[in-house]
């Protein structure tokens, strides 16, 4: 785990534990997330990797019966406090979701509905980073004539455009990922693919995915999770190349998963 | 062969029973309105009550009154009910003061309207009098107030459990506080539901008679307030008949109040048809 201090990190976590209830679904968690990569979350179903992103910016918050103990560092500070500003990080840390959910809402509507619960109420303003946002998503060009019809009018593949354009718009530096295009077509998950590439840029981004293909074209670094435990967390070609444990090799080599 | 044959008669008498519901609501509607659309003029819609003793006259004072106890039942049972399925379905988790609450509004709903009447007069008419003005339609719409809200309440939770959890979860991660996700995106994506609650709660207090009978009083004339007592359109069916066998009158009446409650229905399932497909874009 040595990646940690290479580069500077964006999110450090540190002897992170998660339980529903009784069950624990994170095991003693201990990972650096590089600032302005890609990094990737891979491991079979039930593992852990959607919870832990979902610990990131507190969505977990959301369900009951939760207890967490341990360290989000971010920016200083552990996020897991009990004072954290929810509402501010989650403007910082950015959710895509596993399904595109755009709101029952105009597209303009969709992408400005951030900047707007924000405060921001000028048109000239909003248009901008409505602009802005879409184009950064890869999705103006597709929808510039029709910003005012109904974003569930768009396909599934520009759905989740729209929603990471959405997520643009409250310009977070941190970008989470999860499952982005398990619901979508091979052509709509390579528009996603190469947007994500293209973002990285800018943002930090952490991806969940079940597609080990998907995890070696855009991530730099890959963590494998495995029950809970963070078995194993390398730059993307060694740990599929020369993975450590037998556990990653049996499941990067599709032993199981 | 004599299989097939046999299936048939579950299939007749299940048949008969699903029909059974279509008939008796064409039969009483036409029977209603057979007897009460001829009975409807524009004299009788808008014209003064028969001289006490007699027959026949308008029912435009009825109208108003039935008007009044409704808008203030519902200015009522409106906010309390959405606000109170809000609460339960924002706010509150799986606990046991939810489930208390549910199933207070379940009792609740099922409470003879007679009793529930009992209770708004001794409250509102005798004990409330120098704020109600006694029998009233103050009296009588918060009386009503009662019954609407659990029948609202509850078609409110459902209508916000069916807007999926990822909305919420969409409008969170943004940064928009749970207050801002409830009235820019779970509400407006529940409306349509929340409405259709209201207008369920309408329509009971648009026909309720027993709870009505001892709040609002049964004045025939035009009230000139809301702390008047009044005599609401299901009251004026039961009074004309009761002491006047003015069955003219009962049926016209009847006629006016089941050609509302209809147009009530079917204009809210249009506007709310066409605002759902507004929402999903089509």
């Amino acid at each position: 785990m040595d990646i940690a201090t290479k580069t500077s990190v964006e999110i450090s976590v540190k002897s992170l534990n998660l339980w529903f209830g009784k069950f624990q679904a994170l095991k003693n968690i201990n990972i650096g997330i590089q600032k302005n990569q890609v990094t990737a979350l891979i491991g079979p179903s039930g593992c852990g990797k959607s919870t832990f992103i979902k610990t990131l910016d507190r969505m977990n918050d959301l369900v009951d019966n939760v207890k967490i103990t341990g360290e989000v560092v971010y920016q200083g500070r552990n996020i897991l406090d009990s004072d954290t500003d929810v509402v501010e990080l989650r403007k910082q840390i950015g959710m895509v979701f596993q399904k595109p959910n755009p709101f029952p809402k105009s597209i303009f509507d969709n992408v400005a509905y951030g900047p707007r619960v924000h405060g921001v109420r000028k048109k000239q303003n909003l248009n901008e980073v409505v602009e802005r946002s879409l184009k950064a998503a890869a999705l103006w060009e597709e929808v510039k004539d029709r910003l005012n019809e109904s974003a569930l009018r768009l396909s599934g593949g520009q759905q989740q455009r729209l929603c990471i354009a959405r997520l643009l718009a409250v310009e977070p530096d941190v970008l989470l990922m999860d499952e982005p295009a398990s619901a979508l077509d091979p052509i709509a998950t390579s528009k996603i693919e190469d947007l994500i590439y293209e973002l990285k840029n800018d943002y930090t981004i952490i991806i969940v995915t079940h597609n080990m293909q998907q995890a070696g074209r855009v991530a730099t670094n890959t963590a494998f999770f495995y029950l809970g435990e963070l078995v194993e967390y390398a730059p993307t070609i060694d740990l599929f190349e020369r993975p450590q444990d037998k556990r990653t090799e049996d499941y990067v080599t599709g032993k199981f998963g | 062969m004599e299989a097939k044959r046999r299936e048939l008669v579950p299939l007749a008498l299940l048949w008969g029973a699903g029909i059974a519901t279509l008939v008796i609501l064409i039969v009483i509607l036409a029977y209603i309105l057979a007897n009460g659309l001829p009975v409807i003029s524009w004299h009788f819609l808008t014209g003064e009550p028969a001289l006490w003793g007699q027959t026949g006259g308008g029912i435009y004072s009825t109208i108003v009154a039935t008007l009044a106890v409704t808008s203030i039942s519902l200015l009522v049972a409106a906010p309390l009910s959405v606000g109170g399925a809000i609460y339960l379905n924002e706010y509150t988790k799986e606990t046991s003061l939810r489930m208390v609450i549910r199933q207070a509004a379940e009792i609740l709903a099922g409470i003879p309207s007679i009793i529930v009447g009992l209770f708004g007069f001794l409250f509102f008419v005798i004990y409330l009098a120098p704020f109600t003005g006694g029998w009233s339609m103050i009296s009588g719409g918060l009386t009503l107030a009662f019954m609407v809200l659990p029948i609202s309440l509850r078609t409110s939770e459902e209508a916000l459990k069916t807007v999926p959890a990822e909305l919420r979860e969409g409008s969170l991660g943004l940064g928009a506080t749970k207050w801002q996700s409830i009235t820019t995106v779970v509400l407006p994506t529940a409306l349509p539901g929340i409405i259709t609650g209201l207008i369920l709660g309408v329509g009971r207090a648009v026909g309720e008679t027993a709870a009505i009978l001892l709040t609002a009083g049964g004045s025939l004339n035009l009230i000139q307030s809301l702390r008047d007592p009044g005599r609401p359109m299901t009251l004026n069916i039961y009074n004309v008949l009761t002491e006047y066998r003015d069955t003219t009158t009962a049926y016209g009446t009847a006629a006016v109040l089941v050609i509302a409650i209809l147009a009530i229905t079917l204009i809210t399932d249009l506007l709310m048809n066409s605002y759902t497909k507004k929402l999903k874009g089509l």
